[in-house]
């Protein structure tokens, strides 16, 4: 369960848009189910009233949907950002690819959200109603007449078991009480991949990124990917959708992604999210996050808006590549 | 049936000012080298972005090496210290993505290295054709 509800949300919404202050809301509404909770923009108290959602499964990360939102509505746009969510605002900012002038950024706590596929597991397909207003998520199928309860502890996502910070680093206003950036253990399961032996690495990630069907939700998703045209949208370029042969075409466009966004990559999350085949994209990024730290000095993106990303800095003493082999670490 | 004799087809970016003509110096001094190494001659070590390495790799390369100017004389001033970065994380990645790491390669050599080009080269060939074809990084579709 939230802290703060969707009345406390949905009242602050409605009074800074009667006073002015913005012309429309980004905000959560329900999709085909329950889970499924899709971002909209709200103009009214009524449609907030009618449609408007805050519960375990508001996982989106709205940073992104500035770029092209402040663009398209009059006036200023709010904005409820969760605290890691703050941290893709700020790179956005760093990168120059919306008008901070525009957006009314109101941090919100986050007591972390739920996976649907964890629940799932858990309460079994045929899902037609969760309920996540009480202590534990009622989740209610079309099996059974009785909801399962789950605790919400038991189906935390992946980002949120390992959050890496409860801090909001950037806010015009904040609902309820700030959080710490958190010493989480967000490294640990790529120190296990890099403890396997070369084949054993090669096996693990074939078997996972064969399963990649490059719906391209990973980069549509991503705050840090916001290039309006995209070498893996070129049609001429071969690498547009998936080869119809297992190939190393997956894995280089997985390494590409990743690389695209190293230095930049938040670590929100939000590919892992999104991927149908739950694949675990993390784990490609937080190496090049563990590898940026350990090479060139500890870095967090978003932390500050204005900081120079790891890859378009160097000094003059830095590792060779040859050397990254040389250390015990990899 | 003969059995064909396997040589490593291996792709070389050159920088255009230091390692490009350090080649030509190799040339020049009649130095071996394989001629299985293909040069790609870029204006700047830093001009090859990750794609280019991956895209080699997948249409059939079985070792990729960069060479540039040494950190300090790139003529673009900072070019490689860039490089430097970007290709010491790339490499990393491959390595945990399972690929044997002594496929690639980045090296700096300058004009007057002829000799220190041609012996990267040999060396670089020996060290991929002990591994033999690449086969974790090849696309069956740009297979010959
Ligand atoms: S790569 Fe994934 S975790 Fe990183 S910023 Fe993009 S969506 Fe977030
Ligand atoms: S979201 Fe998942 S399946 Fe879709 S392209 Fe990304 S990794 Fe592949
Ligand atoms: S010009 Fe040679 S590395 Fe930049």
């Amino acid at each position: 369960m939230q802290k703060i509800t969707r009345d406390q949300l949905i009242e602050k919404a409605a009074s800074l848009l009667a006073n002015g202050t913005v012309s429309c809301v980004l905000g959560w509404q329900k999709g085909e189910f329950d889970y499924d909770i899709t971002p909209a923009v709200f103009e009214t108290e009524d449609e907030l009233k009618a449609n408007f959602v805050w519960n375990d499964f508001c996982g989106a990360n709205f940073s992104k949907y500035l770029v092209s939102k402040t663009k398209k509505c009059e006036g200023k746009i709010l904005v409820f950002l969760k605290p890691c969510d703050t941290y893709s605002f700020n790179q956005l900012l760093t990168e120059h690819r919306f008008d901070r002038e525009k957006v009314y950024a109101v941090g919100i706590p986050c007591e972390g959200m739920a996976d649907i596929a964890k629940v799932k597991a858990i309460a079994g397909d045929g899902i037609s109603a969760i309920d996540c207003s009480g202590e534990k998520l009622a989740v209610t199928t079309i099996y059974e007449d009785a909801p399962v309860m789950i605790d919400a502890k038991d189906v935390l996502a992946e980002r949120c078991v390992n959050c890496k910070s409860k801090k909001h680093v950037a806010y015009d206003e904040l609902i309820g009480e700030d959080g710490d950036v958190i010493d989480s253990a967000r490294f640990d399961e790529v120190a296990k991949i890099e403890a396997m032996t070369p084949d054993e690495r090669f096996a693990f990630w074939q078997n996972e990124l064969s399963r990649c069907i490059r719906c391209n939700a990973c980069r549509d998703i991503c705050p840090a990917c916001t290039c309006e045209k995209c070498v893996f949208g070129n049609p001429n370029s071969s690498l547009e959708n998936k080869s119809p042969a297992n190939s190393f075409e997956e894995k280089m466009f997985h390494i590409i992604r990743a690389f695209h966004v190293a230095g930049r990559c938040t670590d929100c999350g939000e590919c892992s999210r999104v991927c149908p085949q739950h694949i675990p994209l993390h784990l490609l990024n937080r190496k090049f996050i563990k590898d940026i730290d350990s090479f060139y000095g500890e870095y967090q993106a978003g932390a500050e808006v204005g900081s120079r990303a790891p890859l378009v800095n160097y000094t003059t003493d830095d590792l060779e590549p040859g050397e990254v082999f040389e250390r015990g670490d990899n | 049936m003969q059995v064909k004799e396997y040589k490593p087809l291996i792709v070389a970016f050159c920088c255009n000012w230091c390692s490009y003509a350090g080649a030509d110096l190799a040339g020049n001094n009649r130095l071996n080298y394989p001629a299985d190494v293909k040069i790609i001659r870029v204006p700047c070590s830093c001009r090859v972005n990750p794609m280019f390495v991956l895209r080699a790799f997948q249409r059939g390369a079985d070792g990729v090496i960069l060479c540039g100017c040494h950190p300090g004389d790139c003529h673009y001033t900072s070019g490689n210290y860039y490089t430097r970065r970007r290709m010491a994380l790339l490499f990393s990645m491959l390595d945990y993505l399972g690929i044997e790491k002594e496929r690639t390669r980045v090296e700096w050599v300058s004009a007057a290295e002829g000799a220190k080009f041609a012996a990267t080269m040999n060396d670089f060939a020996e060290k991929v054709a002990a591994l033999g074809e690449n086969k974790r990084l090849e696309d069956l579709r740009c297979k010959r």
